[in-house]
Order: structure tokens, then C-alpha cells, then sequence
């Protein structure tokens, strides 16, 4: 389970002068699902090109199951899985026609192409468009040919480049459990907007901004490193500085005249928090541990970025 | 590998109605210059009995028949290249190609058997015309697969020149441009003046037709296969370095 399957080695890419990727380093391990974010323009989809050998990398190095891109494109290659941005699918092809092309593409054999195709058109919800022509599909479903497409050779690595964009919520609910089914034996690397998404199904996620790692951490570190802060509303609130001056209070952040926002302490609980409340009759009715949600810390990262091009 | 990718293109030619309506076009006005070249000939043989070393019904009816096909072709040819990659690119569909594990070459030249495929169709169908007249005389059969190789060859040459000016653009209205004005121009180079200078010995050389001429009419020269092959392998490998090319862009 620990074998890794994705290096990337300070991977730097320039379009002319212009930088997009720069100095980028991470592994991944068979069985992560990996959750690549950032704002529009931050590189990602460069980076999954470079990854898949669609772009040659100006600087830095990229192993596939330990082959590498450069100098065995062909192993590495078998490898991989990819979706990129747009699905590459065949306009005038079938979707039985265009998975079993795919399936020939990778090298599976003859014979073994219709079970393949079966398979995969099991798993994106592919059955009953088998003889209609992709380019009378809906975008959502050459969204799922684009997906099929990708895992029809069974690749321990899979890359997928907002693999929701254009599916509907039930069709997007499908996915993700696909996407997370697939992870258990695999490696999949995703880029997305939707960041309840990447809390859904990643393990891991990475935050890219002007081509640059700014933030590397699962989702559990994630999950349990700020559970400190929790919002509490008092009918008969005391001053400020009352509660500043208890134990485990840190800061003290007052919203209106009936709720706060305290940070506090690491470690701490709120129990005598509610304690002093009920000696002091403040009238503690709510009390809320706030999580600090991706989208907060996605906002808090890439926000400064902005303001420092004001 | 080579093999699947032409099936596959081969087969996507013919679900547009473009690659029908080529054939079916070239194979109506040349079904009509070779009833008046027939027709020629039948004006002629009277003439004809009296002489010695008189040209035969291949000379009169098949050389001229297959010299305004090559013209024709020169025209219709960029028709049938322009779509190979410049499509695939304008429709973002060459990155399965790049992200299956075949290599560049094999991508290129899966993509110009397909190109040659209908080479051999279309040049069978029009050879199809000069084999009926076995029906009613005998022709020189040496000279009918000089022709026959010419033809092949040279449409070989220019689906070759319009693979890779293909691959230079995702536009293919660029790309048909392109390699009608390439072609055209590898035509008229060996029309520069009259006097016999050195420089001129040379650009008839570098002209495509002058080639096709002495193939057309019997004479099987090495050197001008070689040429063909030449300009073939020249062609290709400029498409697999342009295709490489561009991951680096």
C-alpha cells in the first residue's frame, strides 16, 4: 500500500518567459486520492500536462511507477490514466467504437477489448448509450466517455482534470463515489473548483498558487488542526474583558452584543467555559465549535495573493 | 499500433461525406476525359495505319488521362490532409493520442498509412477506366505500372507534403492553403525562364511533375523513386519534429 507511484521533482515549466509552474515537489502513494486546488491560471492544469507527458517539463523530473517520463514514455504511459480539461472524444465515433479504439490504444488485447469496455461502461453509468454517437451525448455524459476513457487499461495512476465539470448533482454523487472507489487500490490526482468536493473524496489536498506549493496537508490534519474556535451566544453577555480573563480563552472576537467568536487555548475545552456561564447567569444558548472549512482556508491563502496585486 | 490508428482514421474518412464526394467527383470528370481520349483515338487510327513507330493506345489515351488526373489531384489532395491533425488539435482530441504509450513516430505515420489507404483506393479506381479497354485491345502493361506507381508515388509525395502542413495549424482551412500553395508551387518551380542556365537544370529537378512525366510515360527510373522517397521520408520526419516540438512550447 505504501509503494509510491507519483514523483514529481521540482518540476518548473515556463510558456516563454512566462513562468507557470515553478519548483513544484510531492509524491503520492498507491491508495491517495490526491486534491489539486488553486484559483484559474495557478497552474494545475500545466501540471497534470506535464505529469502525462503532454507537455515536456523545462526543468525538473516526473516518475510514473518509477518510470520516467522523459526517458520511458511508453511504461509510464501505460501507467497513467487522464482526463484533461476538455474530453477527448471523437465527435462522429460511438461510445462502444470510441472505448474500444481507447482499449486497443493501451495496448490491451484483442480479445480481451469487449470485456474491458463492458467493464468500464459499468462503472461511469455508460450502458444504455453504447451504440449512440458521442457527439449526440449530453456534455454530461462525454464527460463520463472522457472519464471511461481513462480508466479502460486499469491504470495504477489516474489523473482527472475537474472530472464534475458539467454532470449533474446526481451524476456528480456517482462519481465521486467512483472516484473514491478507485482510490482504495490507486492513485488518483484531481483538480477542481468545488472544495466540498476535494473534503469529500480526497486524502490528501494541495493548494497551487502562481505556480508554486503553498499548502501540502491531508484532509484529517485538516479536519482536527483548527477545531479551536467556537461561536457562542449569551442572553445576558458580560464585558469583554470578563471573558478574555477565563482559562482557556485565548482571543475574544464580539460579532454583536450577544455573540462572540473565542478562539481558544490549544487543547482546551470549553467546559468551564459553560461552567462560568451558568455560575455567572450569563444565559449561554448556543455554543457552536466553528470548523475551519477548506473554502476559509482557500480563500485565506489565495487572498493576499490579490491583495498584493492591488 | 501503426495499424490501429489507420483503421481508425480510415474509417472516420469515410463517415463524413467529404472523402464519397472527392471520390465520386474525380472519378466523374475523368470518366469523361477518358471517353474523349477514346474518342480521340478513334479519329486518329485511321491516320496512324500508314506510319511507322506510331504511338499506341496507351500513349494517346491513358499518359494524357493520368497527366490531368496528377493536376487535378495536385488540387484535391489538399482537401483530404487538411483535416489529419489539424482537427484532432482544434478539437483538443490528439491528447489521447499523446497520453496513450505510443510514440510520436507511430502516431504520424498510423495517421499517413490511413492517407496512403486512400491513396490506393482513389488511383485504383481511376486505373479501373484504362483496364477496360483490355476488353477491347491489347496495351502496353509494362507502361500501365509505370503509370501506376507513378500515380502512387506521387500522391504518396503530396499526402506526405499535406500531413505535416496540417500539423503546423488547427486551422484546416489553413492547412489546405498551405499545402495547395506548396504543392502548386513544387509544380510551376522548374518554370522559371526559358534558357537552359545551370540554375534552371536544378529547380527541374526539384519539380515534382518532371519526375511524374517519366514515370508517366514508361521510363522507371531509380532516381526518381528515390526522389519520391526522399521528399516522403523529409516530409514525415518534419511532422513527427514538429508534433515533439510542441510539448515544449
Amino acid at each position: 500500500m505504501s509503494e509510491t507511484l507519483v514523483e514529481v521533482e521540482n518540476l518548473t515549466r515556463y510558456y516563454q518567459k512566462h513562468r507557470a509552474v515553478s519548483h513544484l515537489n510531492f509524491t503520492l502513494k498507491a491508495g491517495e486520492v490526491l486534491g489539486f486546488l488553486g484559483p484559474n491560471g495557478a497552474g494545475k492544469s500545466t501540471t497534470m500536462q506535464v505529469i502525462t507527458g503532454n507537455l515536456a517539463p523545462s526543468e525538473g523530473q516526473i516518475r510514473i511507477a518509477g518510470y520516467d517520463i522523459l526517458e520511458a514514455p511508453r511504461e509510464a504511459k501505460q501507467q497513467l490514466g487522464y482526463l484533461p480539461e476538455h474530453p477527448p472524444v471523437y465527435a462522429d465515433a460511438g461510445v462502444d467504437e470510441y472505448l474500444g479504439y481507447c482499449a486497443r490504444l493501451h495496448r490491451i488485447r484483442r480479445h480481451q477489448v469487449g470485456a474491458a469496455v463492458a467493464k468500464v461502461k459499468q462503472q461511469c453509468g455508460l450502458k444504455d448509450v453504447g451504440n449512440r454517437l458521442i457527439g449526440n451525448l449530453s456534455k454530461g455524459f462525454q464527460q463520463r466517455v472522457g472519464i471511461a476513457q481513462a480508466l479502460i487499461h486499469d491504470p495504477p495512476v489516474i489523473i482527472l482534470d475537474e472530472p464534475t465539470v458539467g454532470l449533474d448533482p446526481i451524476q456528480i454523487r456517482e462519481i465521486r463515489e467512483l472516484i473514491r472507489s478507485l482510490g482504495s487500490e490507486r492513485s488518483v490526482i484531481l483538480s477542481t473548483h468545488i472544495l466540498s468536493e476535494v473534503q469529500a473524496i480526497c486524502d490528501r489536498v494541495q493548494i497551487i498558487r502562481n505556480g508554486k506549493l503553498i499548502y501540502n496537508a491531508t484532509i484529517d490534519m485538516l479536519e482536527h488542526s483548527r477545531d479551536t474556535s467556537i461561536l457562542i451566544a449569551l442572553h445576558r453577555p458580560p464585558a469583554e474583558e470578563v471573558l478574555h480573563q477565563l482559562e482557556v480563552v485565548d482571543q475574544v472576537e464580539a460579532l454583536d452584543s450577544h455573540r462572540f467568536r473565542l478562539i481558544l487555548k490549544p487543547e482546551a475545552s470549553p467546559e468551564s467555559l459553560v461552567a462560568a456561564s451558568v455560575q455567572q447567569d450569563w444565559g449561554l444558548y448556543q455554543l457552536i465549535p466553528e470548523q475551519q472549512s477548506l473554502e476559509d482556508l482557500f480563500i485565506e491563502l489565495t487572498a493576499d495573493d490579490e491583495a498584493q496585486a492591488q | 499500433m501503426i495499424w490501429v490508428i489507420a483503421r481508425r482514421e480510415f474509417g472516420a474518412m469515410f463517415l463524413s461525406p467529404l472523402a464519397w464526394v472527392i471520390l465520386a467527383v474525380i472519378q466523374t470528370i475523368l470518366g469523361y476525359m477518358f471517353l474523349t481520349n477514346v474518342d480521340t483515338f478513334f479519329v486518329l487510327q485511321p491516320q496512324m495505319m500508314h506510319l511507322e513507330n506510331t504511338p499506341g493506345v496507351t500513349d494517346i489515351v491513358i499518359t494524357p488521362l493520368m497527366q490531368l488526373a496528377s493536376i487535378i489531384l495536385l488540387m484535391i489532395m489538399p482537401l483530404i490532409t487538411m483535416s489529419s491533425i489539424a482537427e484532432e488539435k482544434r478539437n483538443r482530441t490528439l491528447v489521447l493520442l499523446v497520453s496513450a504509450p505510443l510514440s510520436m513516430t507511430e502516431i504520424v505515420l498510423g495517421k499517413y498509412l490511413s492517407l496512403l489507404l486512400f491513396v490506393l483506393i482513389l488511383v485504383s479506381m481511376l486505373m479501373l477506366m484504362p483496364l477496360s479497354l483490355y476488353l477491347g485491345t491489347s496495351l502496353d502493361t509494362g507502361k500501365l505500372f509505370s503509370i501506376y506507381l507513378g500515380m502512387l508515388l506521387l500522391l504518396a509525395a503530396f499526402a506526405a507534403i499535406g500531413l505535416y502542413l496540417s500539423s503546423i495549424t488547427d486551422s484546416q482551412t489553413i492547412a489546405a492553403v498551405c499545402s495547395f500553395g506548396a504543392l502548386l508551387m513544387l509544380w510551376v518551380i522548374d518554370w522559371i525562364g526559358s534558357s537552359n542556365s545551370e540554375g534552371q537544370s536544378i529547380m527541374a529537378y526539384l519539380s515534382i511533375m518532371q519526375h511524374h512525366h517519366s514515370m508517366l510515360e514508361g521510363i522507371f527510373d531509380s532516381g526518381d523513386i528515390a526522389y519520391y522517397l526522399i521528399l516522403i521520408c523529409g516530409f514525415l520526419g518534419l511532422t513527427i519534429r514538429q508534433l515533439d516540438r510542441e510539448r515544449l512550447l
